[in-house]
């Protein structure tokens, strides 16, 4: 009778340990599989974002290439994305172009290439900072209301009912914004590169250098190339930023957090993809030049 | 008018509709009954071409639109209108411009045509006057009322509504459901609405279905459906919480 029950509990104990041992298994089955479940989950989501964006510029190019195109609507949008961000578009670029004339500028006096400072400056206006700049502006501000515009939209069916009513909501709300972002967002620039260039002369000027020097210098090293150049990387900025905004306004699902959701992720991949792609844009318009140095 | 032939829909690995099927005589306003997230709204949208089902057929006018393209749907949304839910009225534009949305875009019509047309649907809906108001000044039964101008607009030959009186009082459900009869008197329209409002079916429903487990499990006038043998449409019609329904299903 105690050698059955000395036997039952080394049973349990079995049992028990058996269970625990499963349990460990089981955790550490967990943890080892995460990487790859997590790197699964992303690598779907890149694709599928990069395969819903490309079919949505395709729709998109396809309207406008037939002529399908609210001129109304196309106005209206140039005036929010254009007109209403040139005042923030303005601030932000002069800004930096001043505090670029305040080091280079300083470096330059002290080291005695100060006659260059309009070069540098004006040089990183045009290629970089002008373009850049003007595209985050913009996609803080058109892109995140674009999406969270189509993602309120989609959540309280407003997309639904213009399918019902036989128009598409790639023709009635991505063609105008984008059209708007094409035209816009290079006539921006112009202006950024303007009022960044004058801002640096002021802090230049300030801090000792020569204005004809700053301006000689601007003339001579900044070509219209590199103007042209830094216009024809907005065009794709603006592609960007639309098409970015409208996909993920576009797949919002789940109400207020969802649009919410859309939103923020409209701004974090649009400037992101708007920094990779400037490099790979730079590389292939100024990688071999030295204009400049 | 509108038949559904063993339709299926699947998403996320849930059922949701199975091998459903189902006929809409023309001129008749067909009420499916269901519980909430029994796939109602669904069936409506795989009617109105705004999903597309996993396998059978959408006949719409002997068409079968289940297999057309998105080019090709639009000649057929033209002629359904649709209700929605929250009315999904487009709240950056007027209720003019809401009501006038779609004649700007499929007819040719003037502006003094297109302002006859709007005028003429918001006086149905009992709205006059109220062209210059925006979305956000109406009340949730006025907006339904303004979704259903909207809809009835480009002169449908089938409406659908979506839980037309969810959300509103007793008196303006009733006038809500009033509406839909003069729609269909007054417009000849085929209506089919999913809704779990008893006495809207019981005010202008010809015939209901009871939609449950994906599919129709009955079907008959309102006056068959309130003595159906079946436990489930007993239930739903009695509104018990006792039954084969439960409320974690």
């Amino acid at each position: 009778m105690r050698r059955d029950n000395s036997q039952s509990r080394t049973a349990d104990r079995k049992d028990v340990v058996g269970e625990v041992l499963q349990d460990v298994g089981d955790e550490i089955a967990a943890v080892v599989s995460l990487p790859g479940e997590y790197t699964y989950r992303a690598l779907a989501k890149f694709f599928d974002f990069i395969g819903e964006s490309s079919i949505l510029l395709a729709r998109t190019w396809a309207f406008i290439l037939r002529g399908r195109i609210d001129l109304r609507d196309t106005v209206n949008q140039m005036a929010f994305i254009g007109v209403a961000s040139l005042p923030i578009v303005l601030v932000t670029v002069a800004f930096s172009g001043a505090v670029l004339a305040l080091y280079t500028s300083q470096l330059g006096v002290k080291w005695g290439f100060g006659s260059y400072t309009g070069g540098v400056i004006g040089l990183s206006l045009a290629r970089e900072l002008g373009p850049v700049l003007t595209a985050v502006v913009v996609t803080a501000r058109a892109g995140s209301a674009i999406a969270a515009e189509l993602g309120t939209m989609k959540v309280t069916e407003q997309i639904d009912a213009l399918r019902a009513l036989a128009v598409s909501p790639v023709q009635y709300l991505v063609v105008p914004r984008l059209i708007a972002a094409i035209v816009m967002l290079p006539l921006l620039t112009v202006f950024a590169d303007i009022v960044g260039a004058t801002a640096g002369y002021v802090v230049a000027v300030v801090n000792g250098v020569a204005g004809g020097g700053y301006v000689n210098s601007l003339r001579t090293q900044v070509l219209p190339s590199d103007v042209l150049m830094g216009l024809i990387k907005t065009l794709f900025f603006a592609v960007v930023i639309v098409v970015v905004g409208a996909q993920q306004g576009l797949r919002a699902t789940g109400g207020a957090t969802g649009v919410g959701r859309s939103t923020t992720g409209a701004v974090v991949i649009s400037i992101v993809v708007i920094y990779i792609l400037n490099f790979f844009l730079a590389y292939v318009m100024f990688g071999g030049k030295t204009a400049f140095l | 008018m509108i038949r559904a032939i063993q339709l299926s829909y699947r998403v996320g690995g849930r059922t949701i509709l199975s091998h459903l099927d189902l006929e809409v005589k023309k001129g008749e306003t067909l009420a499916v009954m269901g519980m909430s997230g029994a796939g109602k709204s669904t069936l409506l949208k795989c009617v109105g071409g705004l999903i597309r089902p996993t396998l059978g057929q959408v006949v719409i006018d002997g068409v079968d639109i289940a297999c057309l393209k998105e080019s090709e749907l639009d000649a057929v949304r033209i002629k359904i209108g649709m209700v929605f839910q929250y009315a999904a009225l487009f709240d950056s534009l007027n209720v003019y411009e809401n009501v006038s949305f779609g004649l700007r875009r499929h007819t040719g019509m003037s502006e003094e045509e297109i302002a006859e047309v709007v005028r003429a649907r918001l006086a149905i809906v009992g709205l006059p006057r109220t062209e210059q108001l925006m979305p956000s000044q109406l009340s949730g039964g006025m907006q339904k009322r303004v979704g259903l101008a909207r809809a009835l607009a480009l002169n449908p030959q089938i409406v659908l509504y979506d839980e037309p009186t969810a959300g509103l009082d007793p008196i303006t459900s009733a006038a809500i459901a009033d509406l839909i009869v003069k729609a269909r008197d007054e417009l000849g329209v085929t209506s089919l609405l999913v809704t779990h409002d008893i006495q809207t079916i019981k005010r202008v429903a010809s015939r209901a279905a009871m939609l449950h487990g994906g599919k129709i499990v009955a079907i008959g006038t309102v006056e068959e459906m309130e003595n159906h043998p079946n436990p489930v449409v007993a239930q739903f019609m009695a509104g018990s919480s006792e039954g084969p329904i439960r409320i974690t299903e």
